[in-house]
């Protein structure tokens, strides 16, 4: 063997053993970072849960807060008004969002198509007390006074941006020519869209709602300025006193939205400040309760999904 | 395993023989006097400004398979989708000229387009059916034109589902998914949904050409079935398909400014054997294209 052939040899051997410590080297960071990113997620999850589970019981769940030093409240206003404020936003933000999104998907290059998708994607950027301003303005100042109305104002314009994008993207990706093929058989465009375009993207579609929802559901800010907070929002109490006294469906329902409504994320806030510490130990609770809830609608939208798309391929 | 490279001239008899060989395959009789069910009378196509085809005229036949063949981006397509009027869908899509239904233009004012597409339906080049079950894929253009009762259903459903020689492998899983399906029998599932509104034209983009060769086989023997009953017009690129399915040819090619032309128009036989332009010839015997 030459001394040339002998060198290449040796570099050669050299250059695999680099090559290799690189490999490793790098899979092992990539790895630590990894673990590291996850750290704060469970960090969060595992401590909000050690926390949250002292304060926790059935009590919690089903009573209404009690004064400072009576032992057993709960947070059932805090509950019931979250749901309200999360059903009045969905009706809100949901129809004009689903038919924005139709309209940009069908004529993404008219320039009402071009303006929504851009202000779409602004509106996701706007700060969410921004929002609560804006609803403060529009709809706190001329009633007089908070509501649970407001709120689901301010919610559904959180949820707008991303009902509009995710049902646009879901409408686009069916293919162009299940349309045609409708079409193809006389059937007119508005008859296309109902029992063709939206089924086909209903799957999507309505994972992009709970998602909506989820995030919605912990906004804080917002509410802030439009559904204030009320302890003593009582869901059963307005119910059963409006169906004894004979009260119209709707004016029991106008009961409902027209007070200040408490809401998860409101109550954390409140009682997190509170110099008291069994306040302090129910606002962890509260933290628990409505991970628990957001983690639970991500699930139920996740496997959902998956199970119409299996049952769709058959 | 290789061939050694032909001459050209010697691979043009070999390619001959071969077409020759698919010709002596034709088992569909054509009948030279059947009456004319539609008619393309000097059509130019347009989009926007750009004219994708040019001075079409042809006469399909009734109840005769007429394929159109061409290199690709010589308007096939556009010409087939102007027989139920899908350029319409194509906002910068204009035609002049006129095609005929039974004798009655179909561009005329106050010819309902829903009619048109009723009366010539349309098999796509995908198996595209609607993410529905199999039974209401093929109730969906029935229930478009009123029919409601459950017992009429069932009966288009099934009579059409026969008809696309499908009945025997669905008819215990009507209501699972259409997607569930094989490629072929999805779009067997296709030609059904197309037959239920009992059409009288079936235009046909490349039926088969994402199947592999067993569904082929089936589309064309089911085409040959269907075009007792039907007048059928199909595009392909596959001239062994056209040569083994259709009774009539047309050939159409791109000219100088890339409009679509028809450039020769005969019977099968007549454009696989004897064709009378040279472009033709050079195209069926596989020159070029």
């Amino acid at each position: 063997m030459s001394q040339m052939a002998e060198l290449t040899d040796r570099r050669r051997a050299l250059s695999i053993r680099r090559r290799k410590t690189i490999n490793a080297v790098m899979i092992t960071l990539t790895g630590v970072l990894t673990a590291l990113a996850l750290v704060p997620l469970f960090w969060i999850i595992g401590y909000v849960i050690v926390r949250g589970g002292k304060a926790i019981n059935l009590d919690f769940f089903i009573h209404m807060p009690t004064p400072l030093g009576v032992t057993g409240g709960g947070v059932l206003s805090s509950i019931e008004g979250t749901l309200v404020l999360i059903i009045l936003a969905a009706v809100f933000a949901i129809p004009p969002g689903v038919l924005a999104a139709f309209y940009a998907a069908r004529y993404p290059n008219r320039p009402l198509g071009v303006a929504l998708r851009f202000s779409t994607d602004v509106l996701s950027g706007v700060p969410s007390i921004v929002v609560g301003v804006f609803v403060y303005g529009l709809m706190v100042v001329p009633m007089g006074h908070y509501s649970g109305l407001a709120g689901g104002a301010a919610l559904a314009v959180i949820m707008l941006p991303t009902i509009i994008r995710t049902t646009e993207e879901m409408l686009k990706l069916v293919p162009g020519t299940l349309r045609e093929a409708s079409l193809g058989l006389g059937a007119p465009e508005w008859k296309t869209s109902l029992s063709v375009l939206f089924p086909a993207a209903a799957n999507g579609i309505l994972t992009g709602f709970l998602l909506a929802i989820a995030r919605a559901a912990g906004e804080t800010a917002p509410l802030l300025m439009t559904a204030l907070g009320n302890e003593r929002f009582n869901l059963g109490q307005i119910v059963s006193g409006g169906v004894q006294n004979h009260q119209s469906i709707f004016t029991i329902i106008g009961r409902i939205i027209n007070a200040p409504v408490d809401s998860l994320p409101l109550a954390l806030w409140k009682y997190a400040q509170q110099p008291y510490p069994e306040r302090v130990e129910q606002s962890w609770a509260v933290a628990l309760v409505l991970m628990i809830f957001v983690l639970a609608i991500n699930i139920i939208a996740r496997v959902w999904a998956q199970e119409r798309a299996r049952k769709m391929r058959g | 395993m290789s061939f050694p490279a032909l001459p050209l001239d010697e691979a043009r008899k070999v390619s001959t023989n071969m077409t020759m060989e698919i010709m002596t395959q034709i088992k569909r009789e054509t009948n030279g006097n059947a009456l004319i069910k539609v008619s393309v009378k000097k059509m130019d196509v347009y989009y926007g400004k750009f004219r994708a085809l040019a001075d079409i005229n042809l006469d399909v036949r009734e109840k005769q398979i007429t394929a159109i063949i061409g290199p690709s981006g010589c308007g096939k397509s556009t010409l087939l989708r102007s027989f139920n009027r899908m350029n319409d869908l194509t906002p910068s899509c204009r035609m002049i000229g006129e095609i005929t239904l039974d004798g009655e233009n179909i561009f005329a004012p106050g010819v309902d387009v829903v009619d048109i597409r009723r009366r010539v339906g349309m098999v796509f080049q995908r198996p595209n059916p609607f993410p529905k079950s199999i039974y209401d894929n093929v109730a969906y253009g029935p229930r478009l034109y009123g029919v409601r009762r459950r017992t009429d259903l069932d009966e288009v459903v099934e009579r059409s589902l026969k008809s696309a020689a499908l009945w025997e492998e669905v008819k215990d899983k009507l209501h699972q998914s259409g997607m569930s399906l094989s490629g072929g029998q999805q779009q067997r599932l296709c030609i059904a949904r197309a037959l239920a509104v009992e059409p009288e034209v079936i235009l046909m983009d490349e039926p088969a050409s994402a199947l592999d060769p067993i569904s082929t086989l089936r589309i064309e023997e089911l085409m040959h079935d269907l075009a007792k009953e039907y007048t059928i017009i199909i595009v392909t690129h596959n001239m062994q398909q056209a040569a083994r399915v259709s009774n009539y040819t047309a050939m159409m090619m791109i000219d100088e400014q890339r409009a679509g032309r028809m450039i020769e128009y005969d019977q099968t036989q007549v454009i696989f054997t004897r064709p009378k332009d040279k472009r033709t010839e050079d195209y069926v015997t596989g020159r070029f294209g």
